[in-house]
């Protein structure tokens, strides 16, 4: 693990130093009660060698220091996801001082039986009940002094959105430090315990050294652990080969198979504790649960979720062109931001530099960070799980399932952060697959493209059909990769929460982190990249390159032979195509190219990757799968603008 | 051994009556392509073998013995479709009439050995239709697996379930088998599937998409093939049963 674990940037209190992690189910507030408690002091990185995001933040009270850590969201801690282990593993080596459990009160069945599975850890744990306010309008109300007094651990209401019972659980979560507390386990029916404290015993008994609570240890093994069996393994054959006989036995007692009757054992127990502390009364359909019938509804729920997207995307270039218009101008008060090639080599690179950062604040920053805003909104208030519901069967036409909409959809802003954000996809395969879609679609720059080439000088009508073109490849070339990579689609298990209103601290650390890969990875590439190619260009280095590729540009494509650098520079910045092709033929670019070749041009734009989404691909898939996918992207290209230049011939006489 | 025709109209049966819907003679009759009159003896001579409740003037269903022999037909008929599909290249107009066939002569021993080679396969080829689960006494696709050759020892299941993919908005019912390896078994198991559990179809959405569930107070979207591969106690005595 990290090293930094106690690094704190303000390191000059005397307080006591403590860690305490958040853990819990996905959806139930845990961000937002780490936002209220840590505010901007927040280090949000991932955790080491693994795609699972790593928050981390700290607070000052009464007279401690606290570095707290929020845990990835998950229901379980059996190794079937990478959040899972990531926890196991962090619970287990870095042993925080207090574990807060944070509980969705609306589900507290399924909540509790992660909670169970925390107590089986024998951790330092408080419960914290939260989003007391959303149980209330499902007419839930939860004994939250019987509850505390079944599970043994504190139990403190909250509620994360207005702050409400905050302070009171970072002093409970501080109590619990320290205090020697009598931590009984809670006890399972019949055979279950009988078989589970045998094995602990057994443990205890062979002091095996492990980092892991015995009983935990036990119950894993009697669900047959795959890690655990071989850690203990490792150790004691004795062990192993009583767990082996006692999770026999368990299975042909249930006819199930052991881990199946564990899990249900335990939501037995968490059954009967929901029983003993919550009681339900029916409530008027509210009009969050009205909206929500309508989002899901045969025909209305399509409706909503084109609305969805169509307002996304309405909104972001309503407020991207406007924010890019002021950007611009501010920076043309500088400089002018325009390509140069000419003049001294120092002062083309630096032309190049700056050109590359303007780029990316009045172009990507603009039109991304809106839609970023707007997409963290929507995705908190839980709208988005509605559309990915209504569009799950629309895009297993493409082989993904319907998460995929939302890291898709994230690509019509910029290819770079939808990769990363292919997270919640679950396999790596299904990663893959939703990346190689991702990178077809048209984002931000290559818009610029359509829009400055095409929608210009040929006509709206062509630039829409260029999107409507871009599309149906994305579909037809992903539904190829689908039958090539090998395995199958695993299916959707989506969790619908009920809608809310967005939190604003986690629309902002959403959009922050989805923002950070702009500036670690797009914008260093936009600087160096543009600054090198247009050193290479005023070098006169491009003329061999031209002649180079003029087999492809002139001879396939069709284009002016001055494509050729064009094209070079589009791998840097997709809108310098539009730049550049301006700079060689002056601003009427129509009086230099035939509508066919704006088209071809645009065409050929679109579909090739642009470096920082190659750097990208290579960061979360390693080199192999990313030059497959970036060669499949690239033949493509000159595929579909070979064939485009010869069938608009036609149209255009 | 059963006639073959016997096996036919109790697999027709059981498509017809899949949502709870009552069977008539003149379904059945264009279905099998059999003359309305040669139907109604037939139903006569299966209501009295015990297989179908049938009265004249309220249609057929199956009785629970009925249903065992129907599923398991149409298992292996949807099986083979899938298998003469997928692995022989046979094309989707000729799969049908060829598992047809095929069918009453397929063995349990193979059907088994049909269903790990194409690692359980959750819908058959021409009308995506849902393959009913097996009735091999395995408590789970994991355990059949590593289960060696020989089938003597290994009991029988009870069966009578349906796929959550063949319910209607609003019907409840129980949590049964979930087929596949044990990888979705143990995500479902996580979110609350146990064995026994109630769940409700809140929303079924068009065009094959996912089925929303409530579970232990929670809802959950499970995509089709989820939902095809997890099995629910059915409710026999058919008619229109529906718990609100």
């Amino acid at each position: 693990m990290r090293a930094g674990r106690h690094r704190h940037r303000h390191g000059h209190h005397w307080g006591r130093r403590l860690t305490i992690a958040l853990a819990g189910n996905a959806n139930v507030g845990k961000s937002v009660i780490f936002n209220q408690l840590t505010g901007s002091r927040q280090i949000i990185g991932n955790w080491p060698g693994k795609t699972v995001e790593r928050a981390e933040g700290s607070l000052d009270i009464d007279g401690y220091d606290i570095n707290l850590v929020d845990l990835p969201g998950i229901y379980s801690l059996s190794t079937y996801s990478m959040e899972e282990l990531v926890t196991r593993e962090y619970i287990a080596h870095e042993k925080p001082d207090v574990i807060i459990n944070v509980v969705g009160a609306a589900v507290l069945e399924r909540n509790l039986f992660f909670t169970l599975q925390l107590i089986e850890m024998d951790v330092p744990l408080v419960i914290c009940l939260n989003q007391m306010d959303i149980a209330e309008d499902m007419g839930i109300t939860i004994d939250s002094q019987e509850l505390q007094e079944i599970l043994g651990r504190s139990v403190v209401t909250t509620v994360a959105s207005t702050g409400k019972g905050i302070r009171e659980l970072i002093a409970k979560a501080i109590g619990v430090v320290g205090r020697p507390v009598q931590r009984q386990p809670i006890a399972f029916r019949h055979d279950i315990e009988a078989d589970t404290k045998e094995l602990s015993g057994m443990i205890e008994a062979e002091q095996l050294q492990l980092e892991y609570a015995s009983r935990w240890v036990a119950i894993k093994l009697l669900e047959g652990d795959p890690t655990i069996k071989e850690l203990v393994g490792s150790k004691s054959t004795n062990v192993i080969r009583a767990a082996a006989t006692l999770s026999k036995r368990l299975e042909e007692l249930h006819q199930e198979p052991s881990f199946v009757v564990v899990a249900s054992e335990r939501y037995a127990l968490a059954n009967q504790i929901v029983h003993d502390v919550q009681t339900r009364k029916t409530v008027k359909l509210s009009l969050f649960d009205r909206l929500d019938r309508l989002a899901t509804h045969k025909i209305f729920g399509y409706v909503v979720s084109l609305g969805v997207i169509g307002l996304l995307l309405i909104w972001t270039f309503t407020i991207g062109t406007l924010l890019s218009n002021l950007f611009s101008r501010a920076f043309s008060f500088f400089q002018p931001v325009d390509p140069r090639v000419n003049g001294h080599l120092l002062n083309v690179l630096w032309n190049g530099v700056f050109g590359g950062f303007v780029a990316g604040v009045t172009l990507v920053v603009p039109y991304v960070v809106p839609f970023y805003i707007m997409l963290a909104m929507m995705e908190d208030s839980g709208i988005l799980t509605r559309v990915a519901f209504m569009m799950d069967s629309a895009m297993h036409q493409i082989g993904l399932h319907g998460k995929a909409i939302i890291p898709l959809v994230l690509g019509l802003g910029c290819n770079v952060p939808a990769i990363c954000s292919t997270k919640i996809m679950g396999t790596r395969r299904e990663r893959l697959l939703a990346a190689f879609a991702i990178t077809f679609a048209p984002c931000a720059a290559r818009t610029i493209i359509i829009m400055g080439l095409v929608a210009a000088f040929v006509g709206i009508g062509w630039a829409l059909a260029l999107y409507v073109i871009d599309i149906l490849l994305m579909v037809v070339v992903v539904k190829i990769a689908v039958k090539a990579v090998p395995g199958e689609l695993t299916g959707m298990i989506m969790e619908m929460h009920s809608f809310k209103r967005p939190s604003l601290s986690v629309v902002t650390r959403q959009t922050w982190v989805r923002t950070k890969s702009l500036i670690t990875l797009v914008f260093p590439i936009y600087m160096a990249g543009t600054a090198i190619v247009q050193g290479v260009y005023a070098l006169g280095w491009f003329g061999p390159v031209n002649k180079a590729l003029s087999f492809l540009t002139v001879g396939w494509l069709r284009l002016p032979v001055a494509a050729g650098v064009l094209l070079m520079f589009g791998a840097v910045r997709k809108e310098l195509i539009l730049l550049m092709a301006v700079a060689i033929f002056g601003s009427n670019i129509a009086g230099s190219l035939t509508p066919v070749q704006l088209i071809v041009l645009a065409l050929v734009g679109t579909i090739y990757p642009c470096l920082a989404t190659a750097g990208v691909l290579i960061k979360e898939f390693g080199w192999k799968a990313s030059w497959a996918i970036i060669g499949a992207n690239t033949g493509m290209a000159i595929v579909a603008g070979g064939v485009a230049a010869r069938a608009l011939a036609l149209i255009f006489h | 051994m059963m006639s073959t025709s016997t096996e036919e109209y109790l697999e027709a049966l059981y498509t017809l009556t899949q949502d709870n819907k009552t069977a008539t003679t003149s379904n059945i009759s264009k279905r099998l392509n059999i003359t309305p009159a040669s139907v109604t003896e037939m139903l006569r001579k299966l209501a009295g073998a015990g297989y179908v409740n049938y009265s004249r003037y309220q249609g057929v269903t199956l009785t629970a013995k009925g249903y065992e022999i129907a599923e398991k037909m149409t298992r292996k008929h949807r099986l083979l479709e899938r298998f003469l599909h997928d692995v022989l290249k046979i094309g989707n107009d000729r799969v049908h009439k060829e598992a047809c066939e095929m069918e009453h002569a397929l063995s349990d021993t193979t059907e088994r050995a049909i269903c790990q080679t194409l690692k359980s396969p959750y819908k058959c080829p021409d009308d995506k239709k849902v393959i009913p689960a097996c009735n091999l006494g395995f408590s789970s696709c994991e355990e059949c697996k590593q289960w060696g050759d020989g089938l003597e020892k290994v009991g029988h299941r009870r069966t009578n379930v349906v796929s959550l993919a063949a319910l209607k908005e609003k019907q409840v019912a129980k949590i049964a088998f979930i087929r596949g390896d044990n990888r979705a078994l143990r995500r479902l198991l996580d979110m609350g599937l146990t064995p026994g559990t109630k769940v409700r179809i809140s929303r079924v959405a068009p065009l094959r998409g996912p089925v929303e569930i409530n579970v232990r107070g929670s809802r959950l979207a499970l995509g089709e093939k989820i939902a095809c591969n997890v099995f629910v106690e059915k409710q026999i005595n058919a008619g229109a049963r529906r718990i609100r």
